[in-house]
């Protein structure tokens, strides 16, 4: 067995479960001990939509250098699941190992002769010990967390602590867990080989991070930003944003003298209503969002543009899957960027907000409706499958008490009553934004007939040619505003002067971070800027035209992002270079660092030599 | 701060009701509309009985989708936001209004294409979720703004201006809204005002989801011969349930009635419906029997008209959610922020 591979604080377990067996609180568990062992690890759960037996999988990279994209491969394979018993083997890397329960006995045959097998009769040990089925299924979980404990070094008095918090006040559901997990335990170090290979040795890598999931981080901004209806309707990977929003609000929201509830959510009987009662809700001066994915982003096109046309300040999250019904959507891409930016029919744009990790999820989720508000237009903030349902180690929240809410520009009675001009559709200062009124707010003044077009300033009807032009380009305008105020670009400079440079944005900055340093040992050193709106500040185009050619990370086929930044910064295309990973799966370091180096070296990108540039 | 209504100036004859507005002060732009539009007719009936509620007109906050009788929000109460949304979509565009402020009077105005065709979806869940609002189809059984195509509520066998028959079913939106549980239920006909104006006046004051089918032909694509939204086929067809009273508290108790002649509810604002029964045994506080006398009258070749169902004590959708009785959207940042000591709590369990 010692022939295996051995690493400290650098290994990807992998969990194969059958769904609903109970081994998510499980695999949580096991996770957060590694947490608190000040190791930072990223955690991912695979969920196929269309296999029998309902598989599901939960991977743990743990990296003590804190690499929180995925990996790829799999050091160590808890095989919890006979259906996918072969496809599961087969992926553990040369030298790994695998976890099973050894209660019936397996010829050898399943086994692969290049990896080190470990057995634990768990099953037998359950039922030995409980007679109670769902108690068995249950323990049988905590069980295997327990010989990992000792297969791997975790400390038990952190799962012991993790435990108590869990249970807090039910002694009577923590004991049983407590017990299961020192069964396993026990049962490990003295019959097996303890420690592998694979060690965690204690750090304090971690600090005071949270661990968390980008839907419910997003879904806590839109609490924070203000947003009090949320119209919705269910799809993977969205529908955990618009619940989390619900518990939010329960618990923040809530009348103390009343118990009444200061939101509304609804959910609706599909997009376009979702949509719909956003706009109109919006419209009306409360601040409303809806939570959806690629298929609904499809549907809510027409409504999308009358926002943009209205100028009615909708926040729109996307949580982006791939492609179209069952299946694949529920893995994870960054394939709806132009299908938002360029929303509906006619001439449109739109804001366009993309995190990076739930930390940012929460900031946008929160800055999308003063943005909306301030810009009076649909803002939309894409996240993905992998930020959306993962729960990742970011930064905590914070909040500064002295901020409020921007509601941009709404004339008041008061304004209204004291003679100010009010022109729905009128540039009173130059940014391009029009004053608006909220309905019912003074009894002569300020009220407007709300239309797509067909309208002058004064949202008098007029069907003439130059009256819509006009409007045109005051919207034009206003999304020159919006570049200054939407998130500016993060630019990261290269250990050495180079004329390469690399553009990312969203759920692949982890990986991207931890290509950087791989290409920079490898000599191709990158200027790198992480693209975090739409419409582009001007330092995008800026950073383009400082480096000779550019490489776009992506996860579409299409190369939307490069698209979007060739059209509308007229970029010459061979500047342009795109890596594209598109397979559903999230992307990696080891994938961008080979499609990089490969195109590099193709293109003779070689290690800058030259005098610093210009 | 509150500002007391201006009234316009106007000719010192006009009548005014008990806010000073003259009816004038509820009028809009001038109609585009083709002349004879049974359109401008439900615009002039609107215009009234907002005058005669003594309705503050820039608390009335008008919703439509797309068509001729989508247009027709821009003609009546001035004074008032509205919001020409898309084609099938003022139910939702309503519904988020309504959630974000509880305090306007929430008045939908579409057509029988935008209700029954493109957006039937809309117009049935806005119902079944009870939505506070009185919701107006102009019904024309056919589509005015795209030039005479049949709508979702020809009848069948109906005749188009060009001799095509109709050979689908029609959709009665009356029934399906009784079937979903609209808690105000009427029908009328553009060319009878005096039916008319006192429905809108209830609807309007009606704390529920309040439903008005209005007959409202349309001069240049269905008025003609075989067709049965003409004019001349809904007079003739005409079968009204009751004629309606709206009387509101200080209005002083005139008339005298037989026992059994009239029918009175009494609405949750305290408004009393005056039912003068126009035909026998019928009972609009029963749904049931609302759905049933329905099909019967159908089967019979009538168009029912009148207040077909009320319910007078309705629920909303504000009520089943359970909001707070201060508009959303005038929640202050105190309300709605939890601030950074809430969000360390937040932190401090996600480590
Ligand atoms: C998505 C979409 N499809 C089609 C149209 C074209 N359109 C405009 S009005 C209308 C029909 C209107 O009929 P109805 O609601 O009965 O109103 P009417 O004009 O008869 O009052 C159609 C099909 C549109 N505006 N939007
Ligand atoms: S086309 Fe028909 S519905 Fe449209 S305005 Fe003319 S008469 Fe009215
Ligand atoms: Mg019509």
């Amino acid at each position: 067995m010692r022939s295996g591979v051995t690493a400290t604080n650098d290994f990807v377990v992998k969990f194969a479960n059958v769904n609903g067996s109970g081994s998510a609180s499980a695999n949580q568990l096991f996770a957060k001990s590694i947490l608190r062992m000040g190791i930072p690890i990223a955690s991912r759960n695979i969920f196929p939509s269309n296999i029998q037996g309902l598989p599901t999988w939960f991977e743990v990279r743990v990296s003590g250098e804190g690499h929180l994209g995925r990996r790829g491969g799999v050091d160590l394979m808890v095989a919890m699941n006979p259906q996918t018993w072969d496809r599961d083997i087969a992926e553990i890397d040369p030298g790994g190992y695998l976890l099973y329960d050894s209660t019936r006995p397996m010829p050898a045959s399943r086994f692969r002769s290049d990896i080190n097998v470990i057995g634990v009769p768990l099953t037998q040990i359950c039922n030995a010990n409980y007679t109670d089925a769902r108690q068995r299924q249950l323990l049988k979980n905590i069980m295997y967390v327990g010989a990992l404990s000792a297969l791997l070094n975790i400390e038990p008095p952190v799962v012991e602590q993790l435990l108590a918090e869990q249970y807090k006040g039910k002694e009577k559901l923590a004991k049983p867990n407590r017990d299961a997990f020192h069964m396993g335990r026990d049962w490990a170090l003295k019959n097996l080989d303890c420690p592998l290979g694979l060690t965690l040795e204690r750090s304090d890598a971690v600090g005071d991070r949270i661990y968390v999931e980008g839907n419910a981080a997003a879904a806590l901004g839109a609490v924070y930003g203000g947003a009090t209806v949320c119209a919705w309707y269910p799809i993977t990977p969205s529908t955990s944003l618009a619940e989390a929003f619900e518990r939010h609000c329960k618990r923040f929201r809530t009348e103390a003298e009343t118990g009444r509830k200061r939101y509304a959510i609804v959910q609706a009987e599909d997009e376009l209503a979702s949509i719909g009662i956003v706009i109109g809700a919006a419209w009306n001066g409360a601040r409303a969002f809806t939570a959806t994915s690629g298929p609904g982003i499809s549907l809510m096109q027409e409504f999308v543009g009358l926002a943009y046309f209205a100028e009615i300040p909708a926040v729109i999250f996307d949580v982006q899957r791939a492609g179209p019904s069952t299946g694949m959507p529920t893995r994870t891409q960054q394939s709806d960027v132009l299908s938002a930016a360029y929303a509906s029919h006619g001439d449109t744009k739109q804001v366009v907000l993309l995190p990076e990790d739930p930390r940012e999820c929460f900031d946008f989720g929160a800055s999308a409706f003063d943005l909306a508000d301030r810009l009076q237009t649909p803002v939309f903030v894409l996240l993905d499958l992998d930020i959306g349902m993962n729960d990742w180690l970011c930064e905590p929240f914070a909040w500064d008490d002295s901020r409020q809410l921007d509601r941009g520009k709404v004339m008041t009675a008061e304004e209204l009553e004291a003679g100010r001009t009010f022109g729905r559709y009128l540039d009173a200062d130059g940014d391009g934004i029009p004053f608006r009124t909220y309905p019912g707010t003074h009894p002569q003044k300020g009220a407007f007939f709300t239309r797509g077009t067909s309208r002058d300033r004064f949202a008098k009807y007029t069907e003439v040619g130059s009256a819509y032009a006009d409007n045109m380009e005051r919207l034009l305008r206003k999304f020159d505003t919006a570049k200054q105020i939407v998130p500016h670009p993060v630019e990261r400079p290269a250990a050495q002067p180079t004329r390469t440079g690399v553009i990312y944005y969203g759920s692949s900055s982890a990986a991207m971070k931890e290509a950087l340093g791989q290409l920079e040992a490898d000599g191709i050193h990158l200027d790198a800027m992480r693209i975090r709106a739409f419409p582009f500040h001007d330092d995008v185009l800026d950073f383009i035209a400082r480096h000779d050619r550019v490489f776009i990370v992506e996860q579409n086929r299409d190369a939307q992002l490069r698209t979007l930044i060739m059209t509308e910064g007229n970029v010459d295309a061979s500047r342009l270079i795109p890596i594209l990973h598109y397979d559903g799966t999230p992307i990696t370091a080891r994938f961008i660092r080979a499609a990089v180096a490969d195109r590099a070296s193709a293109l003779k990108v070689v290690p800058f030599a030259g005098a610093a540039a210009e | 701060m509150s500002f007391l209504p201006k009234p316009k100036l106007h000719h010192p004859k006009l009548p005014v009701n008990a806010l000073g507005f003259t009816r004038r002060d509820y009028e809009g732009a001038i109609s585009t509309l083709c002349a004879g539009c049974g359109h401008d007719s439900i615009s002039a009936a609107i215009i009234q009985a907002c005058f005669e509620l003594d309705i503050e007109p820039h608390r009335v906050a008008k919703m439509s989708g797309i068509g001729c009788s989508s247009k027709t929000p821009d003609y009546f109460l001035g004074a008032s936001h509205g919001f020409n949304s898309v084609h099938g979509r003022m139910p939702s565009v309503l519904t988020g209004a309504n959630l974000a402020n509880r305090d306007l009077t929430y008045l939908g105005v579409s057509g029988d294409g935008d209700s029954a065709s493109i957006g039937f979806g809309q117009f049935a869940h806005s119902i079944r979720r009870a939505v506070n609002m009185t919701y107006i189809v102009e019904n024309n059984g056919v589509y005015g703004l795209t030039k005479g195509q049949f709508s979702a509520t020809s009848d069948k066998g109906s005749k188009a201006k060009k001799g095509a028959i109709n050979n689908d079913e029609p959709i009665d939106l009356v029934g399906i809204a009784l079937q979903l549980g609209a808690t105000f239920v009427a029908r009328s006909f553009s060319g009878d005002k005096t039916q008319l104006v006192p429905l809108i006046k209830a609807a309007l004051r009606h704390p529920g989801p309040a439903f008005i089918d209005c007959i409202s032909p349309c001069v240049a694509f269905n008025n003609h011969e075989g067709s049965t939204k003409s004019y001349d086929f809904v007079r003739e067809h005409n079968e009204a349930m009751n004629q309606l009273d709206v009387i509101l508290g200080r209005d002083p108790i005139s008339a005298e009635y037989a026992p059994g002649e009239v029918r009175e509810v009494t609405q949750h604002d305290g408004s009393v419906l005056r039912l003068r029964k126009l035909h026998e045994d019928y009972d609009p506080t029963d749904r049931v029997a609302a759905m049933h006398h329905l099909h019967e009258r159908k089967a019979a070749g009538e168009i029912v008209t009148g207040l077909l169902y009320i319910d007078p004590e309705p629920e909303d959708l504000h009520h089943h959610l359970d909001t707070v009785a201060m508009p959303l959207n005038r929640l202050d940042d105190a309300a709605l922020v939890p601030g950074s000591a809430a969000l360390d709590k937040v932190n401090a369990a996600l480590r």
